[in-house]
C-alpha cells in the first residue's frame, strides 16, 4: 500500500535556512545542506526547499544548495520560489532537483503548467497554491488564490484553479492556507478537503500545523496524500520519527523504515 | 575496477543517478568509475550500463535516436555481449515492446510488455502513483540480496503514471500494489529494469545498486 508522507520544508533565503532551524547536533543549523542531510537521516519522506530570496541575483546560491544536496541526499527533493519560465525548471531539475514547484508564475500564465508539464514530465511539475478564506459566517465556504505572500487577491477560486492546474498537467499540489501559515491552529481542514477531492492528483497539505494531532487530521479530515511542516522539527518540538509513528497509531499508512539510513 | 556508464540522452535528472552510485560504491567499498555519458565509445566498453529516464515514453524514446549508434548500440552490448543493464523509471520502461502513452512509441523490445496507464481499482487513488511503497518479488532474483522486501519490507520510492503491463509474467520479477498488481521490476538473464527510483530509495535503493554492482549474471 502506498504510504502517506511526511514533509519538512525548509525556507531558504540568499542560501541560508531562514526561521531558523534548532537541531541540537548541527553544527551549522542554518545551511540548508546540513539540514537536508539531518532530515534524509531521520526518515523524512522527501524534502522541500523554498527559495523565498528577493533577488534575481542570488539564483545561483540556490543551484548551489540544490547540487550539493543531490551529492549526499538519497530522497526526493522538491524546489520552489521564483521559478518563472520552463527554463527556469531545468536549471532546477539539472542541479538535481526531482520535482520543481511553480507558484505565482502558474496564476498570471497557466499555460506554463503545459509547457513544463510536456517538457520535463507532469510527475516533476508540482503547482504551489495561496489560498485564502473568503466566504463569511453562515455562507457556504470558499477560497481565493493570493499572490505575493498572501497580500494580494486576485479573484480566482482555489478549487476550480486546481482542478485547472490537474488538467494542464501539474503532478501534484502543494496547497498552504495562508490564513493559518505560522498559525499553528492546523490546517485549513476544509480548504484541504475541498481540493484534494476535486483533483485526481496528490495533494500536500501546508500551513498551520502546530500539532502531531494537526498532521493526523491533515490526512484524515483533510484527505491529503502529504502533509508539510517547518517549524515543528526545525525547533525540534518534534522529530520526524516521532511524528510518523503518531501518525501510523492513528491509523494512516505511514513508512517507518527510513531512520538512520 | 568497474566501469559504470549512466547514459546520459538529454532525460532530466541523471546527476541524482550518478551520486548515488558513487554513494553506494563508497558505502560498499567496490571500486569503480561512474560516468555520465552519449559517447559511444566510452558506452562500448563500459562494465556495467544504466539507462535513467523522467517524462514521457516517447521523448525519452527520441532522445535515445537523436544520438546516433546508440540505439544499435544498446542492443548491442546488453543482448549480444551479456553486459549488465539497469533501467530506471522510463529507463525500464523503455525496455518494453511499445510505449502506449499519447500514442504508440517503439521500444527496446528487450521485455514482453507493453506500457500503459496505470487503471486503479480503488477510484479515489491518485494518480502520478507517488510516494513510498513495499515490493513483492515474484521471483528470487540476487538484485535483491540481503534487502527486506515483502510486508515486513522496506519502501521504494515510485513516482510514475504509465506501468509495464506484462504479457510474460516470468520476465516481471517483481510488484507492488497500487489499486491492484503494478510492476515493480522486470529482467531477464544480464538485464534488469525498476520502475522506482533506487537513487530516491534512501537505504535499500543504495543496497539495491550495490547489488547491481556485484551482479554477475
Amino acid at each position: 500500500m502506498l504510504k502517506k508522507r511526511l514533509i519538512p520544508c525548509l525556507d531558504v533565503k540568499d542560501g541560508r535556512v531562514v526561521k531558523g532551524v534548532q537541531f541540537v547536533d548541527l553544527i551549522d543549523a542554518g545551511d540548508p545542506v546540513e539540514c537536508a542531510i539531518a532530515y534524509d537521516k531521520a526518515g523524512a519522506d522527501e524534502l522541500c526547499f523554498l527559495d523565498i530570496t528577493a533577488s534575481n541575483e542570488n539564483r545561483g546560491t540556490l543551484i548551489d544548495l540544490v547540487e550539493r544536496t543531490a551529492e549526499q541526499c538519497f530522497m526526493p527533493v522538491t524546489v520552489g520560489g521564483g521559478v518563472r519560465k520552463p527554463e527556469d525548471v531545468r536549471t532546477l531539475l539539472l542541479a538535481g532537483a526531482d520535482k520543481v514547484s511553480i507558484n505565482t508564475a502558474a496564476v498570471f500564465d497557466r499555460d506554463i503548467v503545459n509547457k513544463a508539464a510536456e517538457k520535463f514530465g507532469n510527475q516533476c511539475i508540482v503547482v504551489a497554491i495561496d489560498a485564502k478564506k473568503v466566504s463569511g459566517e453562515g455562507e457556504a465556504e470558499k477560497w481565493e488564490i493570493f499572490t505575493h505572500g498572501g497580500r494580494k487577491p486576485t479573484g480566482i477560486d482555489a478549487v476550480d484553479y486546481a482542478k485547472d492546474m490537474d488538467a494542464r498537467g501539474a503532478g501534484e499540489i502543494l496547497l498552504t492556507s495562508m490564513d493559518r501559515d505560522g498559525a499553528k491552529i492546523g490546517f485549513d481542514l476544509g480548504l484541504t478537503r475541498a481540493v484534494a477531492d476535486a483533483v485526481k492528483i496528490p495533494v500536500i497539505a501546508s500551513g498551520g500545523v502546530g500539532t502531531l494531532d494537526h498532521l493526523v487530521d491533515g490526512v484524515v479530515k483533510g484527505h491529503a496524500s502529504a502533509v508539510l511542516a517547518a517549524s515543528i522539527f526545525h525547533f525540534g518540538t518534534y522529530s520526524i520519527e516521532e511524528a510518523k509513528q503518531y501518525m501510523a497509531k492513528a491509523g494512516i499508512p505511514m513508512r517507518l523504515d527510513g531512520y538512520g539510513d | 575496477m568497474l566501469d559504470i556508464a549512466i547514459i546520459d540522452y538529454g532525460s532530466g535528472n541523471i546527476r541524482s543517478a550518478q551520486k548515488a552510485f558513487l554513494k553506494a560504491a563508497e558505502s560498499f567499498d567496490v571500486r569503480a568509475s561512474v560516468k555520465l555519458t552519449n559517447n559511444l565509445d566510452e558506452i562500448s566498453k563500459a562494465s556495467h550500463l544504466v539507462l535513467p529516464g523522467v517524462g514521457a515514453f516517447a521523448d525519452c524514446a527520441a532522445g535515445i535516436q537523436k544520438v546516433e549508434g546508440l540505439w544499435p548500440l544498446l542492443n548491442q552490448r546488453v543482448i549480444k555481449d551479456g553486459v549488465p543493464f539497469l533501467g530506471i523509471c522510463v529507463g525500464m520502461q523503455l525496455m518494453a515492446l511499445e510505449g502506449h502513452e499519447y500514442h504508440v512509441t517503439k521500444g527496446l523490445g528487450w521485455i514482453d510488455g507493453l506500457v500503459r496507464p496505470i487503471k486503479p481499482k480503488d477510484d479515489a487513488l491518485k494518480i502520478p502513483h507517488m510516494g513510498w511503497n513495499k515490493i513483492y518479488a515474484q521471483t528470487a532474483h540476487p538484485i535483491f540480496k540481503d534487502i527486506k522486501i515483502g510486508d515486513e519490507g522496506q519502501h521504494a520510492y515510485f513516482v510514475h503514471s504509465y506501468h509495464m503491463d506484462m504479457k510474460t509474467s516470468s520476465q516481471c520479477i517483481a510488484s507492488t500494489d497500487y489499486g491492484g498488481a503494478v510492476t515493480a521490476v522486470v529482467g531477464q538473464d544480464n538485464y534488469i529494469g525498476t520502475q522506482f527510483h533506487p537513487e530516491k530509495s534512501q537505504a535499500l535503493g543504495l543496497k539495491f545498486i550495490q547489488n547491481f554492482m556485484a551482479w554477475r549474471p
